[in-house]
């Protein structure tokens, strides 16, 4: 027993050449972000607390694709979404389709407490932001060079594709990697236990890259992108379509329930054999305090840390233990 | 063992003051909805097909709260959402906040079929439907005025719950109100408006799929998405079987519970009735649903712990029923 915490910066096609001026600053960000769930850990948050605060932070970051740093919908525009579910209580709150709401993890945290439903979305979530008095900005506040420049070569290396008039194939495409490594998928996402075993899991993104406008992925869907029970909380990432037929989060979950399985036993299960390669990765704690982040993309920009003051960093498979 | 199945529902949480002309027309539209499929399996469409054209009769009666008298948003307004998934690969497509498309279930099938994604929501859902050359019409063609009349009890049960010196209305209109203490959503159970309809088959092959569409809650807030369009909540299908959820979207997403039917059997090695059984006693807590399952054996399941639930089950070796209570 004990606490954990673990997060994730989204999964995809990483390439290792990624140059330092991309990697640093990510890396930076997920210190600091696991910093701030420690700390509020130490400090005895509740951990639906604790993962809110740390998407909040990572929605802030500019590096991600959520909140700031969200990708481009194929109008060159920011369409959010995100899930807070608390393993306790399985209450839940997801929002889809925000536009100027700073921190959609927030407003979906909102939608769970204060209204008698679980999802709100586009136009509706937007009202409900103002009404909440939740923080709102014009729209262009999200939008980064980077992923002005990210939608562009997506849409210039897929016209090659669509040319060839294939019909659509959802779950074998690859993503095309833009010259710099980035990926274009990915979500950021985090998970928590204390130690009384409650767990809480939150996960927040753009969705995307050149996504169709209204385009939902499975972020605010309860038990794919994001679930919790009194099991374990899992937060997913990936290639959203794959993530929701394979209702990866529930999943992990029902393994370790119905099955036997331990955590990391259930959560390796759901990667390697429920959904296609290169197409997912999660980040999952249990009731227990053991930590698990598997994934069968190229990399997962991922850290986590547990009570007995292990903490590692990871982007690629291979880790690197930090210090905090 | 074997061999096609078919299983409709139109709802679960019905007014036990229900009038009597109301239930025949139900299990009248239901019986239908079972010989649509019946005819369907004659002539070998797959199970994909069969769940389609099911539902797409299901939206165009007005009598259930999908389609054409959907249950209608606090403004007055109707906000579709409908989901459909093939149990062959698992694909599937989904739809919210469709406000002219005649028949939700089918932009949800393009979804899955034509586009990337698999769910589509509010305008970037409209804009596909044109580009789809779907069939689109006024959102007043799906309001009806029985609709318009319960959006106006709901405020005012509504009203009633925050404000007690509100003497309680005497209603002019239609069925109930007796003062019945059960509830759902929140709303008195004369006034609810049963979340759905949906339709699981399996053909002959063992290929499941399922089906649902709704107007969703009624008086919810504009942009409120329930269970009915969450694949893995409201609709599932898999290989070993299909399922369709009603009642209470809450706890419906709550507990994953078309998911969860089919985890257990996968995981549990549970068979069909008994899945269905220890989702509905187990993963309910306190909230109110009811769901319909095919298996890939040729197997018909309901289960449900709500006051009645409008359902529909034909099976190939002859075997057909409607019901509405226990």
């Amino acid at each position: 027993m004990g606490w954990a915490i673990a997060l994730h910066g989204g999964a995809g096609d990483i390439a290792p050449e990624i140059p330092p001026e991309r990697r640093q600053p990510r890396e930076a960000a997920l210190r600091h972000c696991l910093q701030i769930g420690v700390d509020a850990l130490k400090a005895k948050k509740s951990p639906l607390d604790v993962v809110e605060l740390v998407v909040r932070e990572l929605e802030n970051n500019p590096n991600f694709n959520a909140g700031k740093g969200s990708v481009l919908t194929t109008e060159g525009t920011v369409e959010m979404e995100a899930c807070i579910m608390d393993g306790k209580t399985k209450k839940c709150g997801a929002v889809s389709g925000l536009t100027t709401v700073v921190n959609a993890i927030s407003l979906a945290r909102v939608v769970m407490e204060k209204t008698p439903h679980i999802y709100l979305a586009f136009d509706g979530a937007e009202k409900f932001a103002r009404e909440q008095g939740l923080e709102t900005v014009d729209p262009s506040h999200f939008i980064t060079p980077a992923n002005i420049e990210g939608l562009k070569q997506f849409k210039e290396a897929n016209r090659v594709q669509i040319d060839y008039a294939q019909p659509v194939e959802k779950d074998v495409k690859k993503e095309t990697p833009t010259g710099d490594g980035d990926s274009q998928i990915g979500t950021v996402g985090c998970v928590a236990v204390d130690n009384d075993g409650n767990l809480a899991a939150a996960t927040s993104t753009g969705g995307f890259v050149n996504k169709m406008v209204g385009r939902i992925g499975d972020t605010p869907i309860i038990g794919a992108g994001t679930y919790a029970n009194n099991l374990c909380a899992v937060s997913a990432t990936g290639r959203g379509e794959a993530v929701m037929r394979g209702t990866v989060a529930r999943d992990v979950a029902a393994l370790m329930e119905f099955k036997g399985l331990s955590l990391k036993d259930a959560a390796a299960c759901v990667v390697e054999e429920r959904v296609p390669r290169d197409n997912v990765g999660l980040v999952a704690v249990s009731a227990k305090g053991e930590v698990t982040m598997p994934f069968n993309t190229t990399g997962m920009y991922r850290a986590s840390a547990t009570e007995d003051g292990y903490a590692e960093f990871g982007i690629w498979p291979s880790v690197e233990k930090w210090v905090l | 063992m074997g061999g096609w199945a078919i299983a409709v529902h139109g709802g679960a949480g019905v007014d036990p003051n229900l009038p009597q002309q109301r239930q025949e027309e139900a299990k009248q539209l239901l019986t239908r909805c079972l010989n649509l499929g019946i005819s369907a399996f004659r002539s070998n469409l797959p199970a994909i097909d069969v769940v389609e054209l099911v539902v797409r009769e299901l939206e165009t009666d007005p009598l259930f709260n999908s389609g054409r008298g959907s249950a209608l948003t606090a403004k007055g307004t109707v906000e579709m959402e409908a989901s459909i998934m093939d149990g062959c690969g698992r694909r599937c497509g989904a739809v919210s906040g469709v406000t002219t498309v005649k028949n939700p279930v089918s932009l949800a099938r393009l979804v899955m079929e034509r586009s990337p994604h698999s769910y589509l929501a509010f305008s970037g859902a409209e804009e596909f439907a044109r580009q789809q050359g779907v069939e689109v019409v006024d959102n007043e063609y799906f309001i009806t005025e029985e609709n318009v009349g319960m959006l106006k009890l709901a405020k005012e049960a509504n009203t009633i719950v925050f404000d007690y010196r509100i003497p309680a209305l005497g209603l002019e209109t239609c069925s109930a109100v007796v003062e019945s203490p059960i509830q759902m959503n929140g709303l008195p159970i004369s006034v609810y408006a049963p979340e759905t309809v949906g339709c699981v088959v399996v053909d002959s092959k063992g290929r499941c799929a399922a089906a649902t569409s709704t107007g969703g809650l009624m008086n919810k807030m504009t942009g409120r998405i329930g269970d009915s369009p969450l694949i893995g909540a409201g609709t599932y299908a898999c290989n070993l079987c299909g399922v369709s959820c009603t009642g209470e979207g809450e706890a419906i997403i709550r507990g994953t519970l078309a998911r969860e039917v089919a985890a257990v059997m996968e995981y549990k090695g549970l068979g069909l009735q008994e899945a269905v059984d220890f989702v509905v006693k187990e993963r309910l807590d306190e909230g109110k649903a009811g769901l319909i399952a095919v298996s890939s054996k040729g197997e018909v399941a309901c289960g449900f712990n709500t006051t009645g639930m409008f359902r529909g089950f034909a099976t190939e070796d002859g075997f057909m029923e409607v019901g509405i209570w226990d």
